[in-house]
């Protein structure tokens, strides 16, 4: 396989923080081989009514191994019923750095509770 | 942002219990750490299949064979959700695995000894995966966010190992004169190497302080040993059957069980490669890997076919 970009796996660590030693540490095989399959992020619906819910990631060779192979890796006890795989690359993330302003829109808006208002009591179930 | 300002927010964090997920900012120290010991934990699922592989086909009835080979499924599965979690953390998996193959990477010592008999099987069901659930169980509150959640997923799973091992020696300890002295022999040659699970003392360990500040480990190797001892013991009256330690004995004061020193010595040497199975654990999963090289290469081939196919429809 041939892998032209640089591509930003989940749990990846951009270039320019962190892991500095580890980067340092050559990542080539010491086959010279890039054998690894695709990384899949697998989704799991536990139940009939509920979301599917991210378990964690499996390497496979295509779609339809992954399937398989999370069926064998986070099913064994009829954890699941429905299974969503998606290949890891195709994942965008939102950037934990910039959680500060990315979500402050919403920080100053408490008339989004219902808590805000205040009732007379003599308004019960509202 | 200076470093010394952003390991001040990250500790914070972890102060805080707030988990560290993938892409926050983390020192590479304890990058390494959890790299290193997250799948130093993975190795130890996948090599401890090799022990307990040995007995699939020789299990004494089909129940017993059914179970035991669910029991190595599951540690194959909690190996994948902690190679996994290792990945996370910026690590390739065939990295990982080649410094399995390498013999860079450690896995737990235990798996270096031999399965003699069919006890064996009980044996390690009761103390070593008991040693592990402990250890398993701290580790649910670790501060990695994927780590944690794996451990989660493994405790589940977990238990009905240690409980199918307690029934194995339950079973043998109310069979033959046979089966009993079978059942004790299993108990004592797998006590000891349990308890070195715990690793060195708290006071020898070089990871342990900063392990701990991390909230990475939760209880030193030294407490997790002595709940371990204070459990077992209970349980080994249940079975009728003793523990080899002559200096086993309740103490009231403590309220706790005091036991013997460990072999340190056979500890060690076993950590470096000299145990009685070593060798022969490293040659089996490096044959698999080997023996396994067309079946990927053949599912890569396939899957690209496919893809050929489905461009072209």
């Amino acid at each position: 396989m041939n892998n032209f970009l640089r591509k930003y796996f989940y749990g990846d660590i951009p270039e320019d923080k962190g892991g500095d030693e580890l980067k340092q540490s050559p990542q080539v095989l010491s086959t010279g081989e890039d054998s690894d399959w695709p990384l899949w992020e697998i989704f799991i619906r536990s139940k009939q009514g509920l979301d599917h819910k991210h378990m964690g990631s499996l390497h496979a060779a295509d779609a339809q191994m992954a399937i398989e192979n999370a069926r064998d890796v986070y099913t064994r006890r009829m954890e699941g019923i429905s299974i969503w795989v998606v290949e890891s690359k195709y994942i965008h993330a939102s950037n934990p750095d910039d959680a500060e302003n990315f979500y402050e829109p919403a920080e100053d808006k408490v008339y989004r509770y219902p808590t805000f208002y205040d009732l007379p009591d003599e308004v019960k179930h509202m | 942002m200076p470093l010394q300002e952003t390991e001040k927010i990250f500790q914070g964090k972890i102060e805080a219990e707030i988990k560290i997920e993938p892409k926050d900012w983390m020192p590479d120290k304890y990058r390494q750490t959890l790299i290193r010991q997250i799948s130093q934990h993975a190795h130890s699922e996948i090599v401890g299949m090799l022990p307990e592989g040995n007995w699939i086909t020789r299990a004494p009835s089909l129940k017993r064979k059914a179970i035991l080979l669910a029991k190595v499924q599951d540690e194959a599965g909690h190996g994948l959700y902690l190679y996994s979690a290792t990945e996370t953390l910026g690590v390739k998996r065939e990295q990982t695995i080649n410094d399995l193959h390498s013999g860079k990477a450690k896995y737990s010592s235990i798996f270096n000894y031999p399965t003699l008999t069919w006890a064996d099987i009980g044996a390690i069901g009761w103390l070593v995966d008991g040693a592990a659930i402990l250890n398993q169980v701290m580790l649910t509150r670790t501060s990695y966010g994927p780590y944690a959640r794996a451990m989660v997923r493994i405790c589940k799973e977990e238990s009905f190992h240690q409980r199918q091992g307690f029934e194995i020696l339950l079973v043998l300890s109310g069979g033959t004169k046979e089966q009993k002295e079978m059942c004790q022999d299993a108990i004592n040659r797998w006590w000891w190497p349990s308890l070195m699970m715990f690793g060195p003392h708290d006071s020898e360990s070089t990871h342990s302080d900063q392990s701990m500040k991390w909230k990475i480990k939760r209880k030193s190797n030294d407490e997790l040993r002595q709940n371990f001892v204070d459990m077992i013991a209970e349980q080994a009256k249940v079975l009728g059957m003793t523990l080899p330690d002559p200096e086993m004995k309740w103490n009231k004061q403590r309220r706790h069980y005091d036991f013997g020193e460990i072999n340190w010595e056979e500890f060690w040497n076993v950590v470096k490669g000299n145990g009685p199975c070593n060798k022969e654990r490293l040659d089996a999963r490096r044959k698999a890997w080997d023996d396994g090289k067309w079946v990927r290469e053949a599912a890569e081939a396939y899957a690209e076919k496919k893809r050929t196919k489905q461009k072209a429809a």
